[in-house]
């Protein structure tokens, strides 16, 4: 029969040498490859204080971007809604009223916007239906929970804040949604 | 009145002596788990435990805590009295060997030097045999009364593992006694000044008293009793809260003495070349025995990490075909040089 790959070994079952058979060459060795990887540097990471940065496909809990003036890009077009394959979205739409125009950037926005992140799949195709670059899907982990309430995140766990340090940066993802648009990233 | 006097120091004198070597030996015990679990991480490429106190450092007293506040469960079948008193007899046996040890040689800040040995015994190498062997009974009784089958495996494996691996281990320390001519542990140590170790004429007596130091401690690669992979937790398995604490505490008391001893019998003990003991008030005797004691812990973990567990007729196979006939072999050997050489 054919081999299937060139690594295959042929398995001998020849008798130990008297040096095989004592173990101590072979314990020394080892011990010698321990001693080497206890002076190695170290791959692990003290987890919440240091963080790899994830790649850019990496699609974790949404956020709702304010524009440069800390205006609320989201216009409750509902493209997302439609274009979400889980049904996770629902929103509500409410007209801006004179006074608020430092708040909400056109003259509609959502007034409920919600996502159930026990519903949500995570594939991005709201953040790709967006016509406003609304909403993001980001590198942050969904937090974990007891209740199922809890996982319908609303407006206060989904939209930036306004103040520039709370401000969740995107620009990695963006220009990966860019390049997947147009074709280029592949 | 004189007499009476002098007794009173001398009964003061040992029992603060008692009290600092209990507290020294819980402490080593109780980093040694801490050295295990940083020295297991690095041998992983792993970084171990960090985060209580700096670099983890209070680790071990978390642990206790812990030890101290989870339940403490007893099977309802358990022989009742035996339980409770299995882990306290072993943790009892592991401390009373360190007893015999020559520390140091003597220190002098005091206004009498100070006998840096608890009891100075003439039989003090069997005494540390007597008390290694007592410590199987509570690897039995605790294994036996827990009325559990993978406790009691666990338990008959220790017994016939230490069974087997004390006889190559006095006859290892036989072949010393005869080179050293004294069962007293101040005096081998006391002779071997400067480089003169024992480790230089017993080379093959070494490595049968260190496998079998190994077998003895119960650890790895001959920790049958405990092997998890087959008896859930060994002889252990129906222990909780403290009394497993005990049990785990008592082992590495138990890797701690075994380390004192090779240090002591093979190593030198408190004697490096270019050190007197002497120095520092008699403090330098102590700090050479520890250096070496704290190498040979590491040595022990070293291993630990590095070799799987035999197989348990391996073990048997090893302890007896080749480390009995090997050690009766150095005591012939050993004979043999003596009687060429000394005479």
């Amino acid at each position: 029969m054919q081999a299937l790959t060139n690594r295959s070994k042929n398995v001998v079952d020849k008798k130990m040498t008297f040096m095989e058979r004592i173990y101590l060459p072979a314990i020394l060795s080892g011990m010698w490859i321990t001693l080497k990887h206890f002076f190695r540097k170290k791959n692990a990471l003290n987890y919440p204080e240091e963080k790899r940065p994830f790649a850019p496909v990496y699609r974790g809990w949404h956020v709702l971007k304010r524009d440069a003036k800390g205006r609320e890009n989201c216009t409750a077009c509902g493209l997302c809604a439609v274009a979400c394959p889980a049904e996770a979205i629902t929103m509500e739409a409410a007209e801006r009223r004179k006074g608020e125009e430092h708040l909400y950037r056109e003259e509609k926005y959502a007034a409920v916007y919600e996502i159930n992140m026990l519903r949500c799949i995570f594939c991005g195709l709201c953040e790709e239906a967006c016509p406003k670059e609304a909403i993001f899907l980001t590198d942050r982990i969904v937090p974990s929970d007891y209740v199922r309430q809890n996982f319908i995140f609303g407006k206060d766990m989904l939209v930036e804040g306004i103040d520039p340090a709370n401000r969740i940066d995107v620009t990695v993802r963006q220009k990966h949604i860019q390049e997947h648009k147009t074709g280029s990233g592949q | 009145m004189l007499i009476l006097l002098f007794d009173t120091a001398l009964i003061l004198e040992k029992s603060i002596l008692v009290i600092v070597l209990f507290l020294i030996t819980l402490g080593v015990a109780a980093y040694s788990t801490y050295g295990e679990r940083k020295v297991a991480a690095f041998i992983q490429d792993r970084l171990g435990p960090n985060r209580a106190g700096p670099f983890g450092l209070l680790q071990p007293l978390a642990d206790g805590v812990k030890f101290f506040t989870k339940e403490d469960f007893m099977p309802n079948a358990a022989e009742r009295w035996l339980y409770i008193l299995a882990p306290g007899a072993f943790m009892f046996v592991a401390c009373m060997t360190s007893a015999v040890i020559p520390w140091g040689t003597q220190l002098t800040i005091f206004p009498r030097p100070v006998d840096l040995q608890v009891a100075d015994i003439n039989i003090g190498i069997l005494y540390v045999m007597g008390f290694t062997s007592l410590g199987v009974y509570g690897i039995m009784i605790g294994g036996w009364s827990s009325n559990n089958k993978y406790s009691l495996y666990g338990a008959i494996r220790a017994s016939s593992q230490m069974i087997s691996y004390e006889l190559a281990m006095g006859l290892s320390i036989i072949a010393v006694v005869m080179l050293t001519g004294t069962l007293s542990l101040k005096e081998i140590a006391a002779q071997q000044t400067g480089f003169n170790w024992n480790i230089w004429y017993q080379p093959l007596g070494f490595l049968l008293f260190f496998i079998c130091s190994l077998a003895e401690c119960n650890r790895a690669p001959f920790d049958m009793a405990e092997c998890e992979t087959e008896l859930v937790g060994g002889y252990h398995t129906e222990y909780s809260s403290m009394k497993l604490g005990f049990y785990l505490f008592a082992e590495y008391i138990n890797m701690f003495i075994s380390c004192t001893i090779i240090a002591t019998l093979y190593f030198g003990g408190y004697n490096f070349p270019g050190v007197d003991p002497g120095w520092l008030g008699g403090f330098m005797g102590p700090i050479v025995l520890f250096a070496k004691i704290f190498f040979f812990i590491f040595v022990f973990m070293w291993i630990r990490w590095t070799i799987p567990r035999f197989r348990y007729d391996q073990l048997m196979h090893l302890g007896w075909k080749s480390l009995i006939p090997l050690a009766i072999l150095n005591m012939l050997l050993t004979g043999a040089g003596v009687l060429l050489f000394e005479n």
